[in-house]
This record gives C-alpha cells, structure tokens and sequence, in this order.
C-alpha cells in the first residue's frame, strides 16, 4: 500500500473521532447539496394553526411562531451557511497566502508594509471590525462573506508569511532557482505546494469561526435577512420564547450549528493529525 | 527600569491607535447614505442639500475632512445619536461601566477554573482530568456564545428558577446604586448596600458564566500546553531532584514560567471576549454599549456605531497594552533588554 494512504489509515486507527469527523462533514456537505430535496416540509411556509408546537411525529423538531416546519428550516438554512463560511475562507485564503508568501520571500519593506496592515486589522477586536464593515459596505449576505474574509485574511497571511520564510533558503529552492526559474516561477510552483498542507489544515479550523461569525452577525440582524432560514438568525427568532419555555425554536438551530462547528474543529485537528505526525498532542 | 519599559511600551502602541483612528475614518466616509441629504429632511431642495453640506465640511477633500475628524476625536465629538437624542460621546460613557463589569466578571471566572484545569491536566496527561480539559476546550471553541448564553437562561431561569430574568443589570424591585465607579458590584459594597450587591452580582452571574464558558477553552488549552513544557525541563527536574515539595516546584517554580505563554493568549481572548460581550450583552438585554451599537445598527444611527467601533478598538489597544506591560513585570529577561 500506499505509504500516505498507510499513515492516513493509522492515524483514523489510533483515533477514531478523526474519522467521525469526516463523516460528519460528508453529511453537512449532503445536506447542503441536497437538503431542499430531503426537507420534509416547506421551509418558508407558515401554518398559523400549528405555531409553536412542541417538537411531535408530524414535526420532529417543532414549529416556530409563524407555524414553519424548524426541521425544514434547520436543514435547508445549511446550504446558506456552508456557503456563507466556504466563500469567506476562500477569500481569506486567496487573500492572505499571496501576501504572506510575498511578505516572506521579499522580507525587508514589503514584508514590513504588508505586516503593517495585517497588524492595523488585528489592533482590533475582530467581531467588532466585521460589524463595522458590514455597517459600512451595507447590509446584507454578500458583505458578511466579505466581512469574515477580511478579518480571517491576517491568520493566513501570518502562517503563509511564517512557512515561506522557513523555505526560502531550502535546498529544493537554491535547486529550482539554480535551474534558472524566476520569483514568480518558484513562488508559484515551488514554495506554494509546499506550504499547501499547513494551510490546508488552518482552512479548517477557520471553516468552524467563519460560521461562528456569521452565525453572530445575523443573529444581532445583520446580513441574512427574514424568513429566509440561516441558523444564526433562527436561534435569534427562537431567543424570545426560551423565557416562555419554548426551547425548541432556538434549540435545534443552535445544536445544528454547534455541530457543524465542533465538526470542523475536530477536522482541522484530524488534518493535523495526517499532515505532521510530530505535532500530534 | 519599569518607567523606562512601559514608556516604549506606550510609544510602541501609538502605530496601532492610528491605524485604528484612520480605519473608522474610513469605515465612517463609506457609511450608506448621504449625510446631509438626511439632515436636511425628504423636501429639501438641492441647494439647501448643497448648504449643510457644506455646514457639515462634507464638500472637503478626504484630508481635510480627516483633519477635521481628528478635531472633533480630540475635543470628545462622536456626533449626535439619532434614537436617544444624547451626544453619541456621552451615551457611550454613560453604558461603558456596563461592559467592562461584565467582560472583567466574564474573564476572572475563566482564569479561575481554566489555570487549575490546565495545571492538572498538564501534571497528570492522560488521566480523566486531561481528557475533561480536552472536551472542555474542544467544546468551548465550538459553542456559539448566544447559543450557550440561551441556553443558561432556559434551565437556571426557565426550569430551576435559580436565575433572575435575563433583563439587564438590576431587577425591576431594585434601584441602581449611586454612581463611584460604575460597576454595580463595587458601588454597591462602597455604599454598603447589600440587597442591592446581591441583586446585582444575581443578574451578573448568567452572562458571566457565558462569557467564562467561552473563554476558558483558550486558556485552559494554552496553560496545559506550556506547563508540559516548562514541567520537562532541567530546572525543574533539579528542583525536584533538590528534594523541594511537590507545592513550591509546581507553583513558584514551574507555574510561574508556564504563565507567560498565558499571558500572550490573554491578547487574542480579550478580542474575542469583546466581541462576544455584544452577543451576550443582546442576549440578557445587558445595557452595554454593545446592545447599544445593535440598536443604532437595527435603526440605520451610524454616529453611535462609529463611537462604538472606535471605542472598542481603542479599549483593545490599551488592553494590549496592560498585557504587554505586566509581560515585563512578569519576565525579567524583558526588563533587561528594555
């Protein structure tokens, strides 16, 4: 076999969560492709006669005030979050690894300019920033995923700055620059596959914050807007009965959404795992 | 020595008070909709547009208009909100007292129960105690903080009744107490009212215990990290080679060194903390000024979000600070090279 396919299937061995993991976000990725086929009732239907029931056989988590299926709506609003979280961290991705390698390739006034508005974005407190930017550029989906990008950008800028200064002086780097390639050639085709799985690793952990964040954002009322089903803003509906004992409108949202975090965290551990054996805790 | 060091430290945080002053300059010019359109009301002709423009400094170019920006930081101006009609400048310090209690509150929790939990798990790896801190901080990250807070408010308030409800600082039955500090805790002792104390630190413990909830994973993670590390090294092994008890090599020797790593992280939890106080604050209807910025927000009043980013940004800053002072209060190997 395989070498990395052997080591991949020792690390699913000696842990096995690391495997639930991954079935958990094959199944969140199901559910985002396929969940207004799976949903048993229409998400944006409202029922008066049946509102704020407890969860039942006809409704298995309940309805809200407006007398929507939530089972419906927790499994249509994944496709909007997963969206939401992967456009951002791509983003953030296409963003920060260009300037972090470039910050640490070039080093000197590039690196410092570019630290420089990394560290401009981090002097503040991240969640407020996106609130602010969401304030500025308008309310809706489109600037949250924006938002979440930018104040993601400066993990990725950090860890790509960090991994290429680590190669600039490797051998397969003297190698490919001796062979006459140029900065771009060796940046591109060199350093990037290389520092690929470090990052690779960091896209996951992030996955679970990106959510987190718009989650927070639309549950203070920026971004999605209603009826339109998302988590955050469905565990915001459900907040005002928790007081009256209807826990099930904010209930089932929430745990969604906690899983679907706990998922991705435990996926970026898991990757870690696989990526570099000597970093396992 | 020490004046010397937190005078650098002062000057070296004036790069990211600019920047953090230009950034909401700029966040404030590309606000949606025009100003003096606003001010000047749905009839208004374009002409008496072109004049409060002009009144407001608006028809400037962006440096003058930031000269003038700077002008108005400088004498306490953060302009006028439009839902409570007070100066923005004002509102803010009237609710600031509100937020820092509770973050402050939120924060002692977490390092009360997250640097023993580190501790033990760092002095025995692998028993039930380091496994507990590896869900604890696991499931800490992953907990969405409105989530969490809900769910306190339904089984202590809904279900036990051992919580008041989630409606801000004091009960309906019990009046603030006279302002010292602003902290209702604190006020309250100093004028030795204690119903008052009692109510208060009842209404606090919720939306504390969230905030702790949320921040202990980081701490805990990093304390069990770095006290693995310091607890293999030689001077530990010497300590203990020395016949030194069990108390006096994990506290004065290992914990000591083991906290500045700790330290550091404190940076990167205050800015989640800070974040996740206005989501806490939304929850139990805290009178914060983050509740008070996702009103403005709701209502379209973009002074207060303006106050609200800056002030928590510079708040930030000089949080930071602290940290990066008592680092060198903590590490002589800093003090020296200052």
């Amino acid at each position: 076999m395989n070498p990395t396919l052997r080591h991949i299937r020792y690390v699913l061995a000696e842990n096995p969560v690391t495997g639930l993991a991954f079935a958990g976000f094959a199944a969140i990725l199901l559910l985002a492709l396929f969940g207004p086929l799976i949903a048993p009732y229409d998400p944006l239907a409202s029922n008066t006669d049946q509102a704020l029931r407890a969860p039942c056989w006809d409704y298995w988590f309940g309805t809200d005030h407006l007398g929507r299926d939530i089972l419906s709506r927790v499994i249509v609003a994944t496709r909007l979050d997963v969206q939401i979280s992967l456009a951002a961290v791509a983003l953030s991705f296409a963003l920060g690894a260009p300037l972090g390698i470039c910050a640490g390739w070039y080093g000197g006034r590039t690196d410092r300019m570019i630290g420089r508005v990394v560290d401009t974005i981090m002097a503040f407190p991240l969640f407020v920033l996106a609130m602010g930017i969401v304030a500025a550029l308008g309310n809706s989906v489109v600037n949250i995923v924006y938002a979440t990008a930018i104040i993601n950008m400066p993990f990725y800028a950090r860890m790509a700055r960090a991994e290429t200064n680590a190669r600039r002086e490797a051998g397969f780097v003297e190698a490919a620059r001796l062979s006459g390639n140029g900065d771009a050639r060796i940046l591109a085709a060199h350093i990037f596959p290389n520092i690929l799985p470090p990052m690779m690793v960091q896209v996951s952990l992030n996955l679970g914050y990106a959510i987190l964040n718009a989650a927070g954002l639309s549950f203070i009322g920026l971004g999605v807007r209603p009826p339109t089903p998302e988590w955050g803003i469905m565990v915001a509906e459900g907040s005002a009965y928790i007081v009256s004992g209807e826990w099930w409108v904010a209930l089932f949202p929430g745990l969604a959404l906690m899983l679907a975090v706990f998922c991705f965290n435990l996926l970026g551990d898991g990757l870690r795992d696989i990526i570099d054996p000597r970093r396992r805790t | 020595m020490i004046a010397h060091l937190i005078l650098r430290r002062l000057l070296g945080a004036i790069p990211s008070l600019v920047a953090v002053v230009v950034v909401t300059f700029m966040l404030t010019r590309a606000l949606p909709g025009d100003p003096a359109a606003y001010f000047a009301g749905p009839a208004a002709t374009p002409q008496a547009i072109e004049e409060i423009r002009h009144k407001l400094g608006l028809d400037k170019s962006l440096p003058l208009q930031f000269v003038d920006y700077l002008g108005d930081l400088a004498r306490g101006e953060f302009g006028q909100s439009l839902t409570t009609g007070q100066p923005v400048a004002q509102d803010i310090l009237a609710r600031l007292p509100a937020s820092v209690e509770l973050t402050l509150a939120g924060l002692i929790l977490a390092l009360i129960v997250a640097l023993p939990l580190g501790v033990a798990a760092a002095t025995r790896p692998g028993s039930w105690i380091d496994h507990l801190a590896r869900v604890v901080s696991t499931a800490g990250v992953s907990l969405p903080v409105f989530f969490t807070g809900l769910l306190l408010v339904y089984v202590f308030y809904y279900l036990l009744g051992w919580a008041p409800a989630p409606m801000g600082r004091l009960d309906l039955f019990t009046s603030a107490p006279r302002t010292i500090t602003g902290f209702f805790l604190i006020d309250s002792l100093l004028t030795g009212e204690f119903a008052t104390f009692r109510a208060a630190a009842a209404q606090l413990t919720l939306p504390a215990l969230t905030l702790a909830l949320f921040s202990v994973a980081p701490l805990a993670r990093m304390t069990r990290a770095s006290m693995l590390g310091v607890l293999s090294s030689d001077f530990v092994r010497t300590a203990r080679a020395n016949g030194l008890s069990r108390g006096t090599v994990l506290v004065t020797y290992a914990l000591r060194n083991a906290l500045l790593p700790v330290v550091t992280t404190l940076g990167m939890v205050f800015s989640f903390l800070l974040g996740a106080n206005v989501l806490v604050e939304k929850v139990f209807s805290w009178p914060g000024i983050g509740s008070y910025a996702i009103e403005a927000l709701v209502a379209s009043d973009y002074a207060p979000v303006q106050g609200f980013i800056l002030t928590m940004a510079v708040l930030y800053v000089t949080l930071n600070l602290l940290i990066d002072v008592l680092y060198g209060l903590i590490d002589p190997r800093v003090r020296i090279e200052a």
